[in-house]
């Protein structure tokens, strides 16, 4: 932003077609902007840095339960809980260290695409096709028919594409096909804030980790990935750069930075201090979509989940794919580190979910 | 008296040129014997306290007695370091000896403040100087409307000008992987050993929220940030052991409240403002907190139509506060030494494949976490019942346990 733009108010005369122009000049004159400005390349940087060894990653657990597509999952706290939705109309928490099936819950609607673990554990969160997000709560039984207790919360105008728990279990981001995001407080159903922006639906949303936790990313079938502040309601920051839609988007651990996943067969990767792409994660072999991504600890390894039934392992400092897990026998939906790191935990659409270390 | 040799090595040359620019830039903003500014016309708008690269230079080169070149050399340096800025050509960092404009650099942007301490940590002073813009984009987005347009553009300029000078660097990244690689189970073994790798669940019992004693791995996490100390609640508790030794815990008592009303229901807001604003903010307040003036204005002022970010230019202040003073004070600290001195360090798992079969067959159930959560809540309810001053933080949870 200048002064010149700073000052200006609407002007006599101005019509929308002379402020469009002004808005694509100002855009061109960002992107200029943003290239003088020298920054080295990630790789550079990380020339000195030393080489991943030898990765012996394997499948520790296959979870089968759901009888169609696995679509999501979520972690819960505890580290070895997790809740997983799918396409069967099912909602399943599991606890993946036993393989214990705790809660099986059916929806009224089949392709139950969002799901997620309250931070406290006592609650799960899920919509799809039924264009509501509800929260769930727990029960310590597990005979307990917990849908019944099912109270909506977020209410879209089309399907529900994620759904995350903010800092405590008393509000829910959501996020939609109808290409809007929302903020709701659960207790009664408020919607907090709407976000508005993209121009067609959103695929995925990711909450910072950030010290201020007041931002969060979206991605979307216009090919942008927007950070927003939840305070406002604004879309702070702006990227541009996928060829095709954008599945998945997931903050780096530090919070300054994501990653995206998308149908162009590409992962990227954002830093918002320098407000621009600093790697690009492909390879002249990889021509199926990559619908899912998350990072290692360290923020060091970037797993990401393709439609060639695959997950690859990539050097986010290096830009290079150490390796690949194979297992799944078909597309995989999602992939989540476990909250400590020791585990990630993969969904896929040959109806199981696997659990790697 | 240094000798020659030593008054021409380029540590004491460059620690000297420091200290010229610096004194250099403070009397040149002198009302009386100062360089002459103005209040300028740039597009529509008047910025006050304007002048020209040739009053500058005249300025230097009388003051210096030197020539308007050595002159001209001397100020673009302090404008490639940032204490002043062009308001035309905000990208060539040059001083023109012409009527172009330049304006002094607020003190909050100048890079000295920690310039001779960290020459060689160059990384932390970003870090320091990013968080004092956070808060004052925090504290500019809640004054925003309130500010006078003058105000904005030179602050707006002022901020740009900083940005050029001193962008963060995608090291930041690489930074963060090299402080936390030791800790990623999948590039360095967790000790005893990952549950999911040997069906033992030891690594998860040692590292469970009420543990007397952590393990050395965690201890040393929290040292990473103030972030990391509070995320993990048994390092929130040594560092309120730590602050209740120096009496100073209310800070981190109301960035807690402050986080409960954050996060809380919407229909809890207005009592726990309320609570708050009494025990932390109102005069003679009991656990009254030291945030300045314009920011305990703006505070109490929102607190008449309280919402859930109403605290977050307070929370925000303590916050930093306790990032860049508390903190650091914390890890170098008898209470954190003598948690680092006992932290345990578990021997690695070593088991036989008939062991690892015998653990697989007998995994562990652990506690439920809704079992853990009512544990939690009890443990809240009872400090909120014992402690004296008030834990407000128990107080809020009952608020919302009431609803």
């Amino acid at each position: 932003m200048n002064p010149k733009m700073a000052c200006q108010g609407l002007q006599k005369g101005e019509t929308l077609a002379t402020l469009k122009k002004e808005c694509e000049s100002l855009k061109k004159k960002l992107e200029e902007d943003r290239g003088k400005l020298n920054d080295v390349e990630l790789h550079q940087v990380a020339e000195k840095v030393e080489v991943v060894g030898a990765l012996s990653i394997k499948t520790r657990r296959v979870l089968k339960g759901h009888t169609n597509k696995v679509l999501c999952m979520d972690w819960c706290k505890d580290k070895r809980r997790l809740v997983s939705s799918s396409q069967d109309g099912k909602v399943i928490v599991w606890d993946g260290f036993t393989l214990n099936k705790e809660h099986g819950m059916s929806m009224p609607t089949t392709w139950v695409m969002a799901c997620a673990y309250a931070p406290s554990g006592c609650a799960v969160a899920c919509g799809g096709l039924d264009n509501k997000c509800s929260v769930i709560p727990l029960s310590l039984d597990s005979n307990e028919n917990c849908a019944a207790k099912k109270k909506t919360v977020a209410m879209h105008t089309n399907y529900i594409s994620g759904c995350t728990f903010t800092n405590s279990d008393m509000q829910l981001l959501s996020c939609s096909g109808d290409g809007t995001s929302a903020l709701w407080d659960v207790e009664s159903g408020q919607l907090l804030q709407s976000f508005h922006g993209h121009t067609s639906d959103i695929l995925s949303l990711d909450l910072a980790p950030s010290e201020t936790g007041n931002t969060f990313v979206t991605g979307g079938c216009d090919k942008k990935a927007n950070v927003w502040d939840m305070r406002s309601g604004q879309n702070i920051q702006s990227f541009e750069c996928h060829e095709s839609d954008i599945n998945c988007v997931k903050y780096y651990p530090s919070g300054d930075a994501f990653a995206s996943a998308s149908d162009d067969a590409t992962c990227r990767f954002f830093d918002l201090r320098a407000d621009r792409e600093v790697a690009v994660f492909q390879k002249d072999s990889i021509v199926f979509g990559a619908s899912t991504v998350d990072f290692s600890l360290s923020g060091r390894l970037l797993f990401a989940g393709y439609n060639d039934y695959t997950i690859n392992v990539w050097d986010v400092l290096k830009g290079t794919r150490i390796s690949m897990m194979f297992g799944h026998e078909n597309r995989v939906s999602r992939v989540r580190l476990s909250p400590d790191g020791t585990a990630l935990c993969s969904a896929s659409w040959d109806n199981t979910l696997r659990i790697w270390a | 008296d240094l000798p020659a040799s030593d008054r021409r090595h380029p540590t004491f040359m460059i620690s000297t040129l420091k200290l010229l620019s610096l004194s250099m830039v403070v009397e040149m903003q002198d009302q009386k014997s100062g360089v002459k500014g103005s209040e300028q016309k740039l597009n529509v708008t008047t910025i006050p306290h304007v002048l020209t690269g040739k009053d500058i230079i005249a300025w230097i080169a009388n003051k210096m007695k030197t020539t308007p070149e050595e002159a001209q050399t001397f100020s673009t340096m302090l404008v490639a370091y940032g204490y002043i800025y062009p308001l035309q050509n905000h990208k060539k960092l040059v001083m023109c000896n012409d009527s172009s404009l330049y304006r002094f650099q607020t003190p909050y942007f100048w890079p000295t403040q920690k310039w001779f301490a960290h020459y060689n940590h160059l990384h932390e002073w970003l870090n320091h100087k990013w968080d004092f813009i956070v808060m004052q984009a925090t504290e500019q987005y809640k004054a925003g409307k309130e500010r006078k347009k003058p105000d904005r553009v030179v602050f707006d300029c002022q901020e740009r000008a900083y940005w050029i000078v001193n962008k963060p660097p995608v090291r930041e990244l690489v930074k963060y992987v090299t402080t936390y690689k030791n800790h990623d189970p999948f590039l360095a073994p967790c000790l005893p050993s990952n549950p999911w790798q040997t069906d033992h669940d030891a690594y998860w019992t040692l590292n469970m929220r009420r543990v007397d004693l952590p393990t050395k791995m965690r201890v040393e996490r929290w040292s990473f940030s103030l972030f990391e100390l509070l995320s993990d609640l048994r390092g929130r508790d040594d560092f309120k052991i730590f602050l209740k030794k120096e009496f100073s815990g209310e800070n981190l008592a109301f960035w807690e409240a402050a986080e409960e009303l954050k996060w809380g229901t919407a229909a809890s807001m207005t009592a726990k403002a309320e609570t708050i604003f009494k025990t932390f903010l109102a005069p003679g307040a009991p656990r009254w907190i030291n945030i300045d003036g314009r920011t305990m204005g703006l505070t109490v002022k929102g607190l008449d139509h309280p919402h859930r970010y109403v605290l977050e230019a307070a929370q925000t202040h303590v916050f930093l506060l306790m990032k860049k003073d508390t903190f650091f004070r914390y890890l170098k600290s008898p209470v954190y030494k003598d948690i680092q001195k006992k932290a345990l360090n578990p021997e690695a798992h070593n088991f036989s494949p008939a062991q690892l079969e015998q653990n697989a067959n007998s995994r562990s159930p652990g506690i439920h976490p809704i079992i853990l959560w009512q544990q939690e809540e009890e443990e809240k309810a009872k400090a909120a019942a014992a402690s004296a001053p008030v834990d407000v933080k128990a107080m809020m949870s009952k608020i919302d346990r009431k609803k």
